[in-house]
């Protein structure tokens, strides 16, 4: 008596007798066949030629014969939208049925029928759904909203649905109020700035009420939009906080960490001293530690937010680090997760215990899992110094194990170790040394021709030991040809009588016989170095470099931040803001955790409390190649003659752009922006010039302004989490005839920073640098410094796409970091634009029509002498006016920097707009012949 | 929320899709099915998989892999969590999860499915509710529809939907009250080579089967709640009384539910029951090694071991073993490479003991790594951290009404 029977008709008419009896007279033979049409339709066999003698079973009290006729119809209906008209009557007769069940049925089934034609007739069952004296349907009705919204979203707002979707979170029935919570986070999803869920302390109040009686469903629904609320002082957050602390004891691990989200993010509004944050602290670690122990799956997906916690609130979990020792039935999932904690809380009073199980990790079978374990002991070493003794002699001895991928593993973290402490544990070169020959992994070859060049003294046959590696230098992977190219040279430089031939040998295999761009121009670089200036040389190849801290491998504060934010969504599994991997042009807001009450943070807060429409301008990063063919075109020619005033530091990190970022720039930097494929897009857009023109007009009304060049208020160009903690932010200004770039630097990141310097791609009106960034005194973390970069238009041109896009690279001591803007193009406009009228008329006759654009500015609501006062102001100089048919025509000139001239006629009109605003004006700019070149 | 559901066994066939939204194409497994392929071993498919559109989140129970299909950004331990519920509910169902029975009851599964979730949204996940929705198939009742008609589905509101305790059904009558708790405590624990506890916690769950008429209100108390790290409760639970009062207050559902589960950390509660005496090693010569376990009992507070297994997970070079057992049988797999010593009951008197020789891969180097052993075992009527002991107690705040004379409740602990 199985439903496995209704996969067993494989005869060839097998429609064709489902058909049959499913126009049977037998109710019980309908039912039967009804099954196996749908035992059908589970295992993906197209079923749907039965349509119409399916919903001819539709008219019945048999309720299971319902309830598959409707699952028939939700899967097929979308097929055959002009049958499923014919359902319509009966959903509608089962929307006023007395049984609240068959109520409720019928208005979500046919909130789950995707064709239009049944949409229509859904509106006016729904509203009485929405209000039905039973809360079952009502529920059932707020989803139903939602379904409605992503089939027809206009629908849904005409008539008025989202309204009566408000009004049920005062429902007295905490279901319905989870299900309208559910319904609305999911529709203001697609509406990042529609306001639909408008927080209030009253609403909160109702919310946090029907927390404690919903389901658990309704629970985390809920726990989640509490989440986006921002409450007014430190007291309404803790009064918060303590209605949601009971949470933390749901059986449900998804409330568990939704309210583990809510309290994180609500914490942080708490003064530090206040009794209550010590208790919420406490009560924040049990939970955690108690997701450890369920399921594998939810235990990843807890882990990856502990991350996030743990290096946010380091003292929550600080305790507890054995439960995340690994377990040797974990899936290898998890113990990667585990292994990345362990790190995390390690500390000077824990490393024994650590280093310890990192040890016995190390001799596991899991290969990969075993990598991670030697890789983990480095970063013990460079996070906790005191045991970074102990951590070189734990090394030595997996190296002693001579299994290959361990002693290549470890390798490479001693030579992390080497970076942190140098000149402290040379003494394990020479064991190093002795299992060279076992090393066949790029990485760790790389690593050991690192050490081997930068302690080419100590060791004696280091000339040996490198001549050996640069037999088979074509064969290896670019990454070892580059580390052998570099530690050569700095072997050369330190012994310098006896390895000239070597010298030699790999600067002509790197220069002459490779294909490879890199290889080839390093090689130069360092030829050239060393014929014109080997002092030089010295100080450049065998500088100091700076000490690798453990910070590198923390997530940036502003993305920690972020991420904080959304702890327990997709966004905190990958560790990537939701604006990275959110499908499709869905706007997300950025949140920010709020600021503490009463302290010294507060000063930036004023804009942090509304989360508005996402503030930072999408920031191209530029085709890798480009730039670097730009930069090395640049520095490659002595470096004195194009920038005469470049201070000393500037050129010495020229030489490091070369130097050690190459490989990063070509590999590592790419990998480290996720987002360059999504956001051009929106820049593609971007209107060229008509941008920046309607900007001039749309300076607020003032008339009475003193007119002047436009400038528009600085936007965010460079990201801090794009930009390991840099922020910048900037405008473009016309001053006296002078090009002017006003730059904001603001310093993220925890440490300061130091030797900036700017270089611009080749543009379309060869912008470029007048003189050296001016930032004197280092940039101290929290800091934020105004400069002024003057521009000359001498640079190289090269057009850009579009045309005022301009490409910048900015460099610190951290790193290099590219970021794109636009300039307007007012910024061109030079102050002897002024055409004569003759020489204007006969122009404007010559200039073919295929460079002629066309476009409107609506809603500016000036006269035509107010406007041509204004352009004036930005060097677009009126030439003449005319009267026709009562419009205005204002015929305009404009000089760019390159000489270009720029003719416009503007015709202002001021006709009654006839829709429904009567009172509007719509002046109206034909703009002619651009960039027609005289 | 959650838009479709893939069902795909063992053997990457799958069985069953559910679309909750739209149809999405079954081709978007060939991601999981890639992820599948790159663990090798079931059990470590990663849970979230990235792909172009969508993401799959994704559980393996029962040998059969639950694939998620979701398309925003939702929660994902709420899919995950939402996962193990239709699991749990297909057992509770059929008996057992597996691939046969859902094949053998696809309309009910598909009933099921669409009661769950509405469009993405979880609907009713209560077996209680779920049962009066759809009655769960027993063969007396499909021989009963059948000569009558009558149907699998209810016709009329689950009653608990709506109350503030959806979890129980009102109109419950038993002729014998009865009630039953089971505490069932797990150790986890890290032992390392001489034998001191590395790590060690206690995972504890209070599993209840109540069968009381109308809507009895009953407490539980411990004689030392302290002790408990951490709790998590059936939503059934009273919180607020357990903040002030320490006492868990309840009105229970029906049948059979997990009323807590309880996390003990303080290692120094954690008693060891057994204690194990191992040695293997591996002969650098000759290509062979030897192996010698010997169990004995440690804390066991006068109950009996029983249901002891010691899985060892070997070297892989290690081709065969030649052992002898004094107590059980042992088996050694030699591709997965795990030696399995099922012992049974263990005897104080006379310690269980497996010793002789192993042979290695001829001209293989002497392994590495240290095996680990896997010790299992069971010990009834014992509460390991030794302190709920017989100290619970149950009272009834509000007896059920009805037609039996005395309420009768029943307890066996342990």
């Amino acid at each position: 008596m199985t439903d496995s029977k209704y996969f067993t008709t494989t005869k060839k008419g097998e429609i064709f007798e489902l058909k049959a009896e499913l126009n049977s007279d037998k109710k019980e033979k309908k039912k039967e066949a009804v099954k196996k049409v749908i035992a059908s339709m589970t295992v993906g066999k197209d079923v749907s030629a039965l349509f119409p003698d399916v919903v001819n079973c539709m008219q019945t009290d048999n309720l299971e014969l319902k309830k598959l006729v409707y699952l028939y119809l939700m899967n097929y209906a979308k097929s055959q939208p002009d049958m499923a008209i014919m359902a319509v009557n009966t959903f509608v007769k089962d929307c006023e049925d007395l049984n609240p069940l068959i109520r409720a049925l019928a208005v979500r089934t046919m909130g789950c029928i995707r064709v239009d034609k049944i949409t229509e007739y859904l509106c006016e069952p729904l509203r009485k759904c929405l209000k039905d004296e039973d809360p079952y349907v009502r529920k059932t009705a707020a989803v139903c909203v939602a379904k409605l919204h992503d089939i027809n979203a206009q629908l849904v707002e005409d008539q008025g649905f989202l309204d009566t979707l408000k009004d049920l979170i005062s429902d007295s029935n905490p279901m319905v109020v989870a299900n309208a919570v559910a319904a609305l986070s999911e529709i203001a999803e697609s509406h990042p700035n529609s306001n639909l869920l408008d927080l209030n302390p009253q609403t909160i109040n109702k919310l946090l009420t029907a927390l404690n009686e919903c389901t658990e469903w309704g629970q985390i629904f809920i726990l989640d939009c509490l989440a986006s609320y921002l409450p007014r002082d430190d007291r309404e957050s803790q009064s918060i906080c303590e209605r949601v602390t009971p949470r933390l004891s749901h059986a449900n691990s998804a409330v568990v960490l939704s309210a583990v989200k809510v309290l994180m993010k609500f914490m942080e509004m708490l003064p530090k001293d206040l009794d209550y944050y010590g208790t919420l602290l406490k009560k924040l670690a049990p939970p955690l530690v108690t997701l450890l122990s369920a399921e594998p799956e939810l235990q990843y997906v807890a882990l990856r937010n502990i991350n996030l916690i743990v290096q946010k609130r380091p003292e929550i979990l600080k305790h507890e680090m054995k439960v995340f020792f690994v377990k040797y039935n974990d899936p290898i999932y998890v113990k990667l997760e585990k292994l990345d904690i362990m790190i995390r809380l390690a500390s000077q009073a824990n490393i024994a215990q650590v280093l310890a199980e990192l040890k016995e990790y190390a001799t596991e079978v899991d290969v990969d899992f075993v990598r991670k374990a030697v890789r983990a002991i480095g970063r013990c070493a460079i996070k906790v110094e005191q045991s970074a003794e102990r951590c070189v002699s734990t090394l030595l001895d997996l190296i002693q194990t001579k299994v290959n991928y361990v002693v290549q593993e470890a390798i490479v973290v001693i030579k992390d170790i080497f970076r942190k402490y140098p000149n402290k544990y040379e003494s394990v070169i020479a064991t190093l040394c002795e299992n060279l020959d076992s090393l066949d992994e790029p990485e760790a070859r790389a690593a050991m021709i690192w050490i081997v060049g930068e302690y080419a003294e100590r060791i004696d046959n280091a000339d040996e030991l490198l001549e050996s590696f640069l037999e088979g230098f074509h064969d290896e992977s670019t990454q070892v040809q580059l580390q052998l190219l570099t530690a050569i040279v700095k072997l050369f430089l330190k012994k310098p009588t006896e390895t000239q031939e070597l010298v030699q040998q790999v600067l002509s295999l790197a220069t002459q016989d490779s294909d490879n761009p890199d290889l080839r121009d390093r090689g130069y670089i360092y030829w050239r170095l060393l014929s014109t200036d080997p002092v030089a040389a010295k100080e450049v190849v065998l500088a100091e470099k700076p000490l690798i801290s453990e910070e590198t491998d923390l997530i940036e504060p502003t993305l920690l931040e972020e991420l904080i934010c959304h702890i327990g969504t997709l966004a905190s599994v990958y560790h990537k803001p939701p604006s990275a991997f959110v499908e499709g042009s869905r706007g997300v807001q950025h949140k920010r955790l709020p600021p503490r009450a009463g302290s010294g943070e507060s000063t930036e807060s004023p804009d942090v409390g509304q989360s508005g429409p996402s503030e930072a301008p999408p920031a191209v990063i530029p085709s890798q190649g480009d730039l670097l063919g730009d930069l090395l075109n640049l520095d490659l020619a002595p470096p004195t003659a194009t920038v005469p005033s470049v201070q000393p530091s500037m050129q010495m990190g020229a030489m490091d752009l070369l130097g050690g970022g190459l490989d990063s720039l070509l590999g590592g930097d790419i990998g480290g922006s996720p987002s360059v494929t999504a956001m051009p897009a929106s820049l593609g857009s971007a209107p060229a010039v008509g941008g920046g023109l309607g900007d001039l007009f749309d300076l607020g009304g003032g008339v009475g302004m003193p007119t002047g060049s436009y400038v528009a208020p600085k936007t965010v160009w460079l990201l801090a989490m794009k930009a390991k903690g840099l922020e910048i932010s900037g405008t473009f200004a016309r001053r006296g005839g002078i090009i002017q770039m006003d730059l904001s630097l603001t310093n993220k990141a925890m440490s300061v920073m130091t030797d900036f310097a700017i270089q611009f791609n080749r543009n379309s009106f060869g912008l470029a640098p007048a003189g050296p960034l001016q930032v004197l005194t280092p940039l101290s973390p929290n800091q934020t410094i105004d400069v002024s970069l003057p521009l000359s238009t001498s640079g190289p041109v090269m057009k850009m796409e579009p045309l005022n896009n301009l490409q910048v690279a900015v460099k610190n001591n951290i790193d290099v970091f590219y970021f794109s803007c636009q300039y307007p193009l007012s910024l061109l406009f030079v102050e002897d634009g002024k055409m004569d009228r003759q020489v204007f008329l006969a122009t404007w006759k010559d200039i073919p029509n295929d460079n002629e654009a066309q476009f409107q500015i609506k809603d500016i609501h000036l006269n035509s002498d107010v406007a041509s006062n204004k352009l004036q102001g930005s060097n677009i100089f009126t030439i003449a006016k005319r009267t026709v048919e009562g419009q205005d025509m204002l015929y305009q000139s404009v000089k760019l920097t390159n000489g270009i001239w720029v003719l416009a006629e503007m015709r202002i009109q001021t006709e009654p707009f006839l829709l429904s605003d009567l009172k509007c004006t719509e002046p109206r700019i034909v703009y002619a012949n651009l960039l027609h070149s005289q | 929320m959650i838009h479709s559901l893939f069902l795909i066994n063992n053997a990457g066939d799958l069985f069953l899709e559910k679309h909750w939204k739209s149809v999405i194409s079954r081709s978007v497994c060939d991601y999981f099915f890639e992820a599948r392929e790159k663990a090798v071993e079931p059990d470590n498919v990663p849970p979230v998989i990235r792909t172009p559109h969508h993401y799959l989140i994704n559980i393996y129970r029962e040998k059969i892999f639950f694939v998620s299909v979701i398309q925003t950004e939702v929660p994902p331990l709420f899919v995950i969590e939402f996962l193990h519920r239709v699991a749990e509910t297909f057992q509770d169902y059929f008996g057992e999860c597996s691939e046969s029975t859902i094949k053998d009851n696809v309309v009910i599964v598909y009933e099921l499915l669409e009661e769950m979730l509405d469009n993405g949204f979880p609907l009713a996940t209560e077996s209680n509710i779920l049962k009066e929705l759809i009655r769960p198939p027993t063969i007396l009742r499909s021989m009963v529809n059948t000569i009558t008609g009558s149907s699998n589905v209810g016709e009329t509101l689950p009653t608990g939907q709506l109350s503030t305790i959806p979890w129980r059904r009102a109109g419950v009558k038993y002729t014998n009250n009865e009630a039953y708790f089971d505490v069932v405590e797990e150790i986890d624990a890290i032992l390392d080579k001489s034998g001191t506890t590395v790590f060690a916690e206690i995972q504890g769950v209070i599993d209840a089967c109540v069968k009381l008429s109308g809507m009895p209100d009953l407490t539980l108390s411990f004689m030392n709640p302290r002790l408990l790290d951490d709790v998590s409760f059936h939503p059934c639970v009273r919180y607020k009384r357990w903040e002030s009062e320490r006492v868990i207050s309840f009105v229970p559902p029906d049948g059979n539910f997990q009323l807590m589960s309880y996390h003990i950390s303080a290692q120094n509660l954690v008693a060891i029951p057994v204690y194990v005496k191992q040695n293997i090693s591996f002969f650098e010569t000759g290509s062979s090694g030897r192996l010698d376990i010997t169990v004995g009992p440690k804390q066991t507070m006068g109950k009996t071991v029983e249901g002891l297994v010691v899985t060892v997970h070997m070297p892989k070079v290690v081709l065969s073993a030649n052992l002898n057992a004094t107590q059980g049988t042992y088996n050694y797999d030699p591709v997965t490479k795990i030696l399995v010593w099922d012992i049974g009951k263990l005897n104080p008197q006379k310690l269980p003991n497996l010793k002789g020789s192993l042979s290695l891969q001829s001209g293989a180097p002497k392994p590495e790594e240290n095996p680990s052993l896997n010790i299992d075992l069971k010990i009834q009527q014992l509460a390991i951290s030794g302190r709920l002991g017989s100290f619970i107690s149950v009272g009834c705040d509000s007896l059920p009404a009805g037609p039996c004379d005395k309420a009768l409740l029943l307890l066996t602990l342990f």
